[in-house]
């Protein structure tokens, strides 16, 4: 190999990693999920300061976000948390409830709520949002395949949750994964509550977490539940782990973006 | 040469129509306010009629007003025709009274209205000058030599005591002085005697400013206007800076902020922003109003541009000086108020909202938005209900606001739980269920009254989970006015995560 031609590799390589401020995973603050699997697939939990994606179909919004305050919780959970989101999301999906909200673990104290219009009021709130290192974490909920959420946006996200400090949580309910410079990327169903007694309680979240794009490590899908009492995820004890299979009466769900995977 | 005729304005009155208000033209053919048209017509053939319209007149009149927010911040209104100004401590920013009085009325007749403005000790007496002649100004002490000679219709008191006045025999203002002070009241009643005092200079009536005040004001002016963004910007940094260095002298923080922009054709743009709690910088105020001017809906138009941009604290707020370098939590408390403020200029003070705790079993009313920039310390202390150790989530996460009806084809048992339900036109077979959790409404609140719920949590086949609920008791609440059970509405009230 000629020498012009290392040191032209040399400088693309520089300037790849420049571009990837965060070149190495270790580097990263992390805070573990709490799912054994799940953090080690992660190299030791949720990186902070950085982009992650959640998304769901439209029926699934509530399961969504369940699991987006879940990582919120995890991610900050003495900080006060901002929670941007479009008017219309409202109505098709309901109103973030204190009550529930607070039966999660989390505190309605350190919600702030912004009632954007639309989509680009949205985008520019959370992005100032993001500039403020006295929140732990901005969670963004656009509801439908969003024209505005491009490449360009994510990464201006990226910069400002990387320059705070402050971790940036999308939401994207009836939304299709695209390209973006998210940490992670998850898409979310509901799963069945373990199968207990009937006289026992159940109800607690249990998420069908699958993990499509993780930027410093493989990919993977777990049933995660949410421990209330706790405020972190763990293995639902019914289930054996990994999930070996999908419950048979549910395989069209299962295959739901399945064609989409490729897509990050 | 075109032939100009007179031209009158006029009003339905009495049921009839008379003139509201005319043209020199029509004074010199004759024609006086209150005539009716038909007769106005016989006297002068050639007549343009125009409309009264009272809401322009008074939207003129607060355009006026709003101009000569430049000459004094205590303006008001004397519909329908007159402003008073309230030029003490202000006159000689204008070289004096007279100068001052010279370029109110220029400029005003310059833009086509007729002006007669005079200067006074009370306001009273300035607008009983101002009927007769214009360009007068008294000194402390000659109001009732000044006013004396002046017909009594001056005083602007009203037809049926004018009229009174004139067939008692007194012509002159310093006719009805020389009378009795209760002999007027006798027959005019108290409000004319105050009046009249008032217009001789003896005790001052307040007017009542369009605005209050504001507590702080700092303007810069323009001798060539300017126009652009850039100029606008620095100039208004500017002023923020000289805001700050003023309010700061006496440890004051503005919560209220407004900055008024004069365009040089006399249109006025007043721009307000609130804060959360005290701004005492002046990069916050500069960035406040960026964030706010960039996303005005009509965005400010210079026109020819401005002559005078003013900057003003309309509310302020004691400061107390903080030593922040120990204590993060203050800090982090300040970052996260400047935000909240930031968005709120942006996008209106009402979107930003945090959550209180209501005292009420009812879901849909448990939780008070507010807004975050009057709220954000009530919220830190908000006292939630506990929630309880071990318990799964018994109130769903996501809440309708207005619960969505849902389709029940059947429930084996009769006020039991269905087994499958059609929501937003897909159907969903019930595979666990808890309930019922019975909330009888508030029945001793004034409209409180309402069917009771019975809300169940339902599990379907996909691992959704539902909050929904039955309206009405069986049989006994859902029954209509002839006792037969009426159809049963369910609804979906929320979903859980």
């Amino acid at each position: 190999m000629s020498t012009a031609r290392t040191s032209t590799l040399a400088s693309l390589r520089g300037s790849i990693e420049r571009l990837e401020a965060h070149g190495d995973a270790h580097d990263l603050n992390k805070i573990t999920l709490g799912h054994k699997a799940a953090d080690a697939v992660l190299h030791g939990g949720l990186a902070l300061a950085t982009v992650h994606e959640v998304f769901a179909e439209g029926h699934q919004s509530a399961t969504a976000t369940g699991f987006i305050a879940g990582l919120a919780g995890r991610v900050s959970p003495r900080q006060p948390l901002v929670w941007v989101r479009q008017d219309f999301s409202e109505i098709e999906s309901g109103a973030l409830s204190m009550s529930g909200l607070a039966e999660l673990g989390l505190d309605p104290r350190l919600l702030v709520t912004v009632r954007a219009t639309d989509t680009d009021a949205a985008l520019r709130t959370a992005a100032d949002a993001l500039a403020c290192d006295a929140l732990g974490a901005v969670v963004l909920e656009v509801w439908g395949q969003a024209r505005q959420l491009d490449l360009v946006a994510s990464r201006k996200l990226t910069l400002a949750a990387a320059a705070s400090g402050v971790t940036a949580l999308l939401l994207r309910v009836a939304a299709e994964p695209r390209p973006s410079t998210a940490e992670t990327r998850w898409i979310v169903r509901a799963a069945h509550s373990p199968p207990s007694a009937p006289w026992s309680a159940w109800g607690a979240p249990v998420f069908d977490a699958q993990l499509v794009r993780n930027r410093h490590g493989p990919v993977g899908r777990w049933i995660m539940e949410w421990n209330c009492d706790e405020c972190l995820f763990s293995e639902p004890s019914a289930y054996p782990q990994p999930l070996a299979a999908t419950p048979a009466h549910r395989p069209h769900q299962a295959q739901a973006f399945a064609g989409q995977r490729r897509a990050s | 040469m075109t032939q100009t005729y007179p031209s009158v304005v006029v009003a339905k009155q009495h049921n009839a129509i008379l003139i509201h208000s005319l043209d020199e033209a029509a004074v010199q053919a004759g024609l006086s306010i209150g005539l009716p048209l038909a007769n106005a017509r016989a006297i002068c053939p050639e007549l343009t009629v125009f409309d009264a319209d009272e809401v322009a007149d008074r939207k003129t009149l607060e355009d006026i007003a709003d101009w000569c927010d430049r000459f004094t911040p205590l303006v008001a209104l004397d519909p329908p025709y007159g402003l008073f100004l309230d030029i003490t401590g202000c006159a000689h920013l204008f070289g004096g009274e007279r100068a001052l009085l010279q370029i109110v009325s220029s400029a005003l007749s310059h833009r086509g209205f007729a002006v007669s403005a005079a200067i006074a000790s009370t306001s009273i007496c300035a607008r009983t000058l101002t009927r007769q002649t214009s360009g007068k100004i008294i000194a402390e002490g000659e109001e009732a030599e000044a006013v004396s000679p002046l017909p009594v219709s001056a005083l602007g008191a009203g037809d049926a005591i004018t009229a009174g006045l004139r067939r008692a025999g007194l012509k002159t203002i310093g006719d009805v002085a020389s009378r009795a002070p209760h002999e007027i009241t006798a027959r005019f009643g108290a409000p004319f005697t105050t009046l009249l005092q008032q217009a001789l200079g003896q005790g001052d009536a307040p007017i009542s400013p369009r605005k209050p005040p504001p507590d702080y004001i700092v303007e810069k002016r323009f001798p060539d206007p300017v126009a652009t963004d850039t100029v606008i910007a620095m100039n208004l940094s500017a002023l923020a800076q000289m805001l700050v260095t003023a309010m700061d002298k006496q440890g004051k923080g503005a919560r209220r902020l407004e900055a008024s922009f004069f365009r040089t054709d006399g249109a006025v743009r007043t721009i307000s922003v609130d804060t959360g709690r005290p701004v005492t910088k002046a990069e916050v105020i500069d960035r406040l109003f960026r964030e706010r001017l960039d996303a005005l809906n009509d965005p400010l138009d210079p026109g020819f541009g401005f002559d005078l941009i003013r900057l003003s604290a309309s509310r302020t707020e004691i400061v107390v000086q903080q030593q922040r370098d120990l204590d993060a939590n203050v800090h982090d408390n300040d970052e996260l108020s400047a935000l909240i403020d930031r968005i709120a200029a942006r996008i209106g003070g009402k979107r930003v909202v945090v959550h209180l705790p209501e005292n009420t079993h009812i879901p849909e009313r448990a939780v008070l938005s507010v807004p975050a920039q009057h709220h954000l310390a009530a919220a830190a202390q908000a006292a939630w209900p506990e929630r309880i150790e071990g318990e799964p989530p018994l109130r769903p996460l996501r809440l309708f606001e207005k619960p969505e009806p849902i389709k029940v084809p059947f429930a084996t048992v009769p006020d039991g739980p269905p087994h499958q339900f059609t929501w937003r036109r897909v159907t969903h077979a019930v595979v666990r269920v808890e309930g019922p959790e019975r909330i009888a409404m508030e029945w001793w609140k004034q409209n409180g009254d309402g069917p009771t719920r019975d809300y169940f949590r339902i599990e379907d086949e996909a691992g959704l989970r539902f909050w929904i609920f039955r309206d009405g008791l069986y049989e006994s609440e859902s029954a209509d006015a002839e006792g037969e059970p009426a159809s049963i509405r369910w609804f979906v009230h929320g979903l859980f995560a």
